[in-house]
This record gives structure tokens, C-alpha cells and sequence, in this order.
């Protein structure tokens, strides 16, 4: 393929009009033996044809969990996505669009992103939301960076009942010294209270937890590390599954200042892992603070409503070394995915999927619990659970030989995720097949 | 006026119907404690499949993209994105796999990742790679991590500044600020490159590294790059390529021939994959083999025939992104180097380097081109002779070249360039479209001095007029309410 347009008649010409001989001469200026003197090192050229026939081929050596049930979550969720998300995003007004920063020429985009805050503060009952982050691990990392930032302290308390690998971005994130990462250990599947509330000092920044947390579970000791940290005056943080938000008390009522979450649930592909979204939202007092695009709704000169990227002081291309983060490019794209989806499910069809999730994790439980297994934690959740079993990996591999896509696997147990895509007759085999290693 | 979906919301409405799942409400025991549940249903839309669509089509035509017309917006490389690309991420073996299925039914994807930053690798010169950031900052921070982890690595700690250029994006010393490092400016001497004497004079024990875009932000080649090399490696220092320009150089010259240790490149800029009007992006960073051991978790690994994720890898900085970063980007830019091939490729820089300078000859009589000699991809002009003789700001020109339906360029920077109009048009635009930019830009030259007034109304044609910026940021209103 060749995207370049011009013949070479044309190039000839601009050639004569720039005034040299050959493109070669637009490149005096690179010392000669910085020059590659080689092609590079690939193969050639393809024409369409083969392209599509290469890369169906290497589609087709990976296992789609479209076509075949998936309990596998642990941060990443197999939701469905309506048609109209796929067919809207398609436009390509939007997907070849840069950021808004001609806002006549992006009146589109930046409604959309206005909408999509609209909606995370509707959801997490927070006052702000910005235009997303790169996704649920780094926006809460960027959550602990601007709560020492905004409180001037360094430590940020974390249950190791987070996910492990937001934890381990966010101690990354911490190289930049700012932050010292304290893990308090849970108790039972969920974070400790206790142990928070007592651990908990005038240093502390904040304390950030994850809801429904990385095994599932709620975090019933909400309350109490709520008042914990308030208490020495450090923030709460707390990531959560937007489609819990459906059903469960947002972050907002349980007085959270920042509230962050893997939006991937909303109208994005699994894609392994990526592009996802992470959103980010806060309440008013933090809004000069908040990292990253922010659209605000203004009048154009004639008194018509118009939306801006607004606040730009805080960012990078503005403040340079004084910005709180360094972000430019978000995930504006898979953001518009979700508002798309928030807009078709709409007000029920969001609880709808929040209960059905519920009631299919429940009956999971007691298909499970029939066939001769057992929870490893005994404590409410929402639509994931840890099962246990003496050899997940074994068990995954003998669910895999049935076409299905097993659970994430922990220690002694497997983690299994229930999503409104699943269904009563999937969820019996899933029980007959484990019972029936767990009879063995 | 345009309505937001929550306006058009009617009472009841809906586009969603859940499927059933079989199982009778009576079989199960739901088990939430009351207290966590939410007492009042969140404020979404309510609305028909047919309006949501037509709402969000109706968007789309307020907003334009590289496949509505001219988008010459500097440093921001806003090419064709090729169509293929986005049949091939969409693709259900791609599109359809869970980032922790087991390694052997994920093959494909892993062999897609391993091939690419095999050849991100030949293509910067460099020994080793991670797909893993999600963008062109996100690849700047991971890099000053690994700068920092190879210091300290070394016992190296008093390292606590960091050198960037006074024509950088505002990215660069962002990222430096935020691991920490105290940020120090080089200046640029007269002919809009590196000042040596500048930089040797800043050098000390103390250096971190330099981060360094070429070409730089000006469009103009460093070309004391080795040189810049040698004096800050000597004194201890890393090299950074900020590899937003680097569609001005592939297959003609590698930053790891060049002297850097690290290098980024943005699959959205260079590899042809959308900008989707603000991400997703994707922000590979490429190293030297002394480096490798810092690279982030997991790496990518064949043994066999067989791909494998590694997680074991003790003086790795971390992770910086949950899973493995973008892989629906890498998809993207996977097909479209294979689409072009090595031959192809060149002809991508070959191309952009020979568009870029056709306007710039065009442009030099009408608009002061402040380093007006051969530019790469991009080149820099300025509206200072315009706002001198009739008022008229390069916000003018930009808001003027809306109505002329072309999307305006980078204005305002670089910072070191008054009145600045930062120019890329890529290799992807016909001369037949260059042409009508430069009709466009001269004309709006013409108007600047026989009617400013109506230059500085500008846009007349677009669906707003200029929005009161000011007033948005003064009282900001960030989302909807409903009226009480």
C-alpha cells in the first residue's frame, strides 16, 4: 500500500518550485553519517489483499471470548456492547479528529466530552469529572499524586485488597518521589477499618480503595475509613465499576474527594488490555488540581451556548514544569464509547445490567456451593467472586477444553466474573465442570 | 442551539433491553446490605435507539476530522489514518481477547506485540522495546523512570536535574517535574538549533539527561546531534528522543544512530493511527540494550516458537499502565508497516520533508518565516509582520482558515517564535490541497490589510463564533444540570 498521493510529475514540480533536484537534497542538513546508507531492515511493501490475509491469520491464532463464555475479570469485563456504539464510533469526524482545540471546528467533540463528564459525575455522584485518563490503574495513581499535591503530605495508605497491578503502577508512579506507598494487609477479602483507622496519621494524604474491591467483594468499612481520614484531614479515594454505580451508593454519598475507575466496562472491547479508559472525577474544591482536559460550557459572541477546553492553566502546554502531570493525549475515544453506551442503556437498562450482574454472580454462588465448592471469602459482592480451588490453573485448563474461558487465577482459588451476558446454562456447566474437579 | 442528550431525554424511553438469563427472580437471594446501596437512580439519558443515533450523527458534523479536509496542525502529525487499520483492530481474535487469558490462546497477539517492537527497534536503531505506554507523555514519564532507575541503579543519586530545551513541548518538562527533577532550560542559539556553548556551560554532575525532539520543535534538524550526544554523555548524562517529529526521519536517519539512549514514538502520529479527537494514542518507548533491564513489566519473550509474558525481571521500573498498553493502537500500526513495507516507509518522510517545504517557499513571500531555510516536516512561520501592520493575531489567521474549511495550524508555539503558526501538512496531502491552503493563506494575508475588521470576527462561517474562553474559565460550569 502507498498513502502517499502525488505522482511523480508532481513531485517533479513542487520539486522545481521548492528551487532543488531532488527530494535527497531536502535532507542536506542531516550530517552524512548519521544516514541510514541501507533500507531498513522489513519486509516490503503490501498490497490490501494481503494484508487482510495476514492479519486475519494472526487473529485467528488468539481465542475470542466473543464467541464462547468468559468468567474473566479481575479489572477487564466481557459487557456487551450495543451495535450503535461500534457504528457511531465509526464516524470518522470523531476518530480522525485531533484534540479540540479549535473549538468552532469541534463544537461536536467537545459536546461529547461535556456529555461524558456529565454522566461520570451523575454516576460517582462526585461534582467534576474530566475528559479521561489512560485508564483505571493510572488515573489512580494520578488520584494519589494530587492528593499530596493538594494536602501537602506523602503518605497514601492502600488495602492490599486493590488490584495488584494498580498497585503496582501506582508505586511506579511514585518514583517520582512525592509519595511513599503504605499497603495495610485486609482481613478476610476486604480491607481492615481498624487497621486503617489506626494507621492513619497528620502525614497522611490519603487512603485509596477500591469498591466492589480486587476480589469482588464490597468494602463494608466504608464508613468508618471515611471518618478515619477525614479525621487527620487526608482525602479519600476510591476506584470503582461503573456498572455497579448502576446499583450501588456512588463515591459521593460515601464522601470521597476523588473518585477514579476502569471505565473499559462501558462500551469498550476487551482488545487484551487496551485502549480502555480511566475516569477521573472530584469534587469542587480539587477542580484547579484535577489532571488533564476539562470541557466547559461558555456563549460564543453572539450569546449562543458553546463548550471550550477550559482551566488549561493547570496543564502541561501552559504551565510546563509547574503542571501537576504531564498528560496530553487521554483515551477521548474509548470516552466517547462509554457516552454512547451510557446514552443507550440510559437510566434503567444501567440498573438493569447492575442487578442482573448481581443476580447471576448469586446464582453462580449457589450452582457452586450445590456442586461441593466453597467461597473463599464469605462476604457480600457484586458480580465477582473468588472460588476456591486447590488448582486453578488445572481447573482453568480442563473449563478451556469445554470452550470455556475460566477465571482469573489466585492463590488456591479462581476468581470468576459474571456479566449480563452470561446465562443460566453457562453458569451450570461452569458449576458441573469445577464440581467436577472438585470431586476428584 | 445545540441540545445535550439530557435535554432530549423523554420520561421512559429507552434503547436497551436486557436478555433473559432463565433464571426465575424467586432462585435467587440477592445480597447487598442496604446501606450500600444507592438511594437514588443516577441521572442518564432517557431516549430511543433512533435519536441516540442521530444525536451523536449530529455531532459528528459539528467536528472535523483528517477525513473532512486540511488539518496542517504542527507537531501533531495529523495524517491520513489508513482504513484497513481500523478493519484489522476490529478483528474479533483482537478485538474479543481478555488480557489474562492463558498465554497459549492469546498467541497471535503477543507475536503481533514481539513483531513490532521488532520493528519499532529497526526502525530508531535501538535494542529494546515496550508497547506498554499509552501515549507520547505517558512514553516520556516511563523514559525519565527508567533514567532515574539507571542513576540510582548505579548509586548515581545527586542527578536531580533535568535539561530541556526553550523550544520543548510543554511534555518534556512536565515529565521531568514529575519524577522529581529540577527543570533546566537550554537555550537555542540564532539559527534555532541547541546552543552548545549553552548546554556545555549547564553539564555538571548533576544532570540527569537531556530530552531532545529532532527533528526539533522548529522543524529544523539538530545537526550538532552527535555532538550534543557527546557532551552529555560525558558528563554522565542520558539522551532523550522525544519522538513526536519523527515523521520527518524514517528509514533516513535513527535516533540510535544518533547517540540517544531513549526514545519514544507515537504510534498516532508517526504509524497512521487516529488521533480519535484526543486518544487513544499509544507512546512506545524504544532503549539501548545497557537500559533493557529497566524496561517496564511484563516483556515479551519467544522461546521456541512460543510467546510468553515475563513478569520476572527484579530492576524493572514497575508498570505504568494496568495491562499492556494499547494494544488496539498496536493493531493499528502493526498493519500499517506492514502496508508500506521498508520502501514505503521512507517514502512516508520523503514525502511529509518535500510537503512541508513546498509550502514554506510558497508561504515566504507573504508571512515571515523566522528560520526560513530547508525544514523537515514541519516549519514554523510567524504572523508578527500581520499583527504589526494591521493588527492581526495568528488567533486571526487561525479562526480566518476555519471559514476557508481548513483546520487551522499550531499557533502560539513554540513559545520562542512570536505570533507563531507551527505548519505540518504530512506526506498524505495532494499538492491540488496544499495549493488551496496557500490560496487561502495569502488571501487572508491580503484581508489583513484591506479589511482587518472583519478578520478579527472570524469565523463567519463555522457553527459557533470565538466562544468566551475567558469567561468559561472564570466561571467554569463542567457539567449539566438539570433546571431546578
Amino acid at each position: 500500500m502507498n498513502y502517499v498521493p502525488n505522482p511523480p510529475w508532481v513531485v517533479r514540480q513542487m520539486l522545481d518550485t521548492i528551487g532543488i533536484k531532488s527530494i535527497d537534497d531536502l535532507f542536506a542538513d542531516i550530517p552524512e553519517t548519521l544516514k541510514l546508507k541501507r533500507e531498513l531492515n522489513l519486509p516490503g511493501p503490501k498490497s490490501e489483499v494481503e494484508l487482510r490475509r495476514e492479519l486475519a491469520a494472526l487473529a485467528a491464532k488468539n481465542l475470542s471470548a466473543d464467541d464462547r463464555p468468559c468468567f474473566l475479570g479481575a479489572g477487564a469485563y466481557d459487557h456487551y456492547i450495543p451495535a450503535v456504539v461500534e457504528q457511531m464510533l465509526l464516524r470518522s469526524e470523531f476518530y480522525t479528529a485531533y484534540t479540540p482545540y479549535q473549538p468552532e471546528l469541534s463544537q461536536g467533540v467537545l459536546q461529547t466530552i461535556f456529555e461524558y463528564q456529565t454522566m461520570i459525575c451523575n454516576l460517582t455522584g462526585m461534582d467534576l469529572a474530566n475528559a479521561s485518563m489512560y485508564d483505571g490503574g493510572s488515573a489512580l495513581a494520578e488520584a494519589c499524586s494530587l492528593a499530596c499535591d493538594a494536602t501537602r503530605r506523602r503518605k497514601i495508605l492502600i488495602p492490599d485488597t486493590v488490584h495488584p497491578r494498580y498497585l503496582e503502577v501506582i508505586r511506579t508512579y511514585a518514583m517520582g518521589g512525592k509519595m511513599e506507598i503504605i499497603t495495610v494487609p485486609g482481613k478476610d477479602g476486604i480491607a481492615d477499618p481498624d487497621a486503617i483507622t489506626s494507621m492513619v496519621d497528620s502525614q497522611t494524604a490519603a487512603v485509596a480503595i477500591q469498591h466492589p474491591n480486587f476480589y469482588g467483594n464490597l468494602e463494608t468499612g466504608l464508613r468508618q475509613i471515611e471518618k478515619a481520614v477525614h479525621g487527620v484531614k487526608g482525602l479519600l479515594i476510591m476506584a470503582v465499576d461503573p456498572i455497579s454505580l448502576g446499583i450501588l451508593k456512588p463515591p459521593g454519598a460515601w464522601g470521597a474527594d476523588i473518585a477514579v475507575g476502569e471505565g473499559q466496562s462501558l462500551g469498550n472491547p476487551l482488545s487484551f488490555g487496551g485502549p480502555y479508559l480511566g475516569f477521573f472525577a472530584a469534587t469542587e474544591k480539587l477542580m484547579r488540581r484535577v489532571p488533564g482536559r476539562l470541557v466547559g460550557e461558555t456563549v460564543d459572541r453572539e450569546g449562543n451556548r458553546a463548550f471550550v477546553l477550559t482551566l488549561q492553566a493547570r496543564e502541561q502546554h501552559i504551565r510546563r514544569e509547574k503542571a501537576g502531570s504531564n498528560i496530553c493525549s487521554n483515551e477521548a475515544l474509548c470516552a466517547l464509547a462509554a457516552t454512547i453506551y451510557l446514552t443507550l442503556v440510559g437510566r434503567e437498562g444501567l440498573k438493569e445490567i447492575a442487578r442482573r450482574c448481581h443476580q447471576l454472580a448469586c446464582y453462580a454462588k449457589q450452582q457452586l456451593e450445590k456442586a461441593g465448592l466453597k467461597l473463599k471469602y464469605q462476604k457480600p459482592f457484586f458480580k465477582e467472586f473468588a472460588v476456591a480451588i486447590p488448582d486453578p490453573r488445572a481447573a482453568n485448563t480442563a473449563l478451556l477444553k469445554e470452550g470455556i474461558i475460566g477465571g482469573y487465577e489466585l492463590d488456591r482459588a479462581l476468581l470468576l466474573a459474571f456479566t449480563e451476558k452470561r446465562t443460566r446454562a453457562e453458569i451450570d456447566r461452569l458449576a458441573s465442570i469445577l464440581g467436577g474437579i472438585a470431586r476428584e | 442551539m445545540s441540545k445535550l442528550i439530557f435535554e432530549k431525554s423523554v420520561k421512559g424511553a429507552r434503547a436497551f433491553t436486557l436478555p433473559e438469563s432463565g433464571i426465575p427472580p424467586a432462585m435467587v437471594t440477592e445480597a447487598i446490605p442496604a446501606d450500600l446501596l444507592r438511594e437514588e437512580d443516577p441521572l442518564l439519558p432517557e431516549i430511543s435507539e433512533v435519536e441516540a443515533v442521530r444525536h451523536f450523527t449530529a455531532l459528528s458534523q459539528r467536528s472535523y476530522g483528517v477525513d473532512s479536509g486540511f488539518y496542517p496542525l504542527g507537531s501533531c502529525t495529523m495524517k491520513y489514518n489508513p482504513k484497513i487499520n481500523e478493519w484489522a483492530a476490529r478483528l474479533p481474535g483482537f478485538a474479543g481477547i481478555h488480557p489474562y487469558q492463558p498465554e497459549e490462546t492469546v498467541q497471535g497477539a503477543l507475536e503481533l506485540m514481539y513483531e513490532l517492537e521488532q520493528m519499532l527497534c529497526e526502525i530508531t536503531g535501538m535494542d529494546s522495546f515496550t508497547l506498554q505506554p499509552a501515549a507520547g507523555a505517558h512514553g516520556e514519564m516511563t523514559g525519565a523512570m527508567i533514567i532515574k532507575a539507571y542513576h540510582n541503579s548505579r548509586g548515581d543519586t545527586k542527578r536531580t536535574k533535568m535539561i530541556v530545551p526553550d523550544s520543548a513541548h510543554g511534555t518534556n518538562p512536565a515529565t521531568a517535574n514529575m519524577l522529581g527533577y529540577k527543570v533546566i532550560e537550554v537555550k537555542s542559539d540564532e539559527r534555532g538549533l541547541v546552543d552548545l556553548e549553552d548546554l556545555r556551560a549547564l553539564m555538571s554532575d548533576e544532570i540527569a539527561g537531556l530530552m531532545l525532539t529532532n527533528p526539533n520543535t522548529l522543524g529544523l534538524f539538530e545537526e550538532n546531534i552527535r555532538e550534543i550526544a557527546a557532551i552529555v554523555h560525558d558528563a554522565g548524562g542520558l539522551l532523550y528522543y522525544d519522538g513526536a517529529n519523527a515523521n520527518a526521519i524514517i528509514g533516513i536517519a535513527r535516533p540510535g544512530d544518533m547517540g540517544f539512549d531513549i526514545c519514544h514514538l507515537n504510534l498516532h502520529k508517526t504509524f497512521g493511527t487516529p488521533h480519535g479527537g484526543g486518544g487513544p494514542g499509544s507512546g512506545p518507548i524504544g532503549v539501548k540494550s545497557f537500559l533493557a533491564e529497566f524496561l517496564p513489566v511484563p516483556v515479551i519473550e519467544k522461546h521456541e516458537g512460543k510467546y510468553r509474558l515475563n513478569y520476572d525481571r527484579p530492576r524493572s521500573i514497575g508498570k505504568v499502565h494496568t495491562f499492556y498498553g494499547n494494544f488496539g493502537v498496536m493493531v493499528k500500526a502493526y498493519t500499517y508497516i506492514k502496508a508500506l513495507g521498508n520502501t514505503g516507509l521512507k517514502e512516508v518522510s520523503r514525502n511529509a520533508v518535500l510537503n512541508a517545504n513546498y509550502l514554506r517557499t510558497k508561504l515566504a513571500g507573504s508571512y515571515d518565516i523566522p528560520y526560513n531555510r530547508l525544514c523537515k516536516h514541519e516549519f514554523v512561520a510567524s504572523a508578527r509582520k500581520q499583527k504589526k501592520e494591521a493588527g492581526i493575531t495568528a488567533l486571526d489567521i487561525a479562526k480566518a482558515l476555519i471559514d476557508r474549511g481548513c483546520h487551522p495550524p499550531t499557533i502560539y508555539f513554540p513559545l520562542i517564535v512570536e505570533e507563531a503558526l507551527m505548519i505540518e501538512p504530512t506526506e498524505t496531502e495532494t499538492r491540488e490541497r496544499l495549493d488551496t491552503f496557500i490560496e487561502a493563506m495569502l488571501e487572508i494575508d491580503r484581508q489583513a490589510r484591506e479589511n482587518p475588521e472583519r478578520l478579527k470576527e472570524a469565523p463567519h462561517k463555522a457553527v459557533i463564533r470565538r466562544p468566551d474562553e475567558t469567561g468559561a474559565a472564570r466561571n467554569p460550569v463542567l457539567k449539566w444540570k438539570p433546571k431546578e
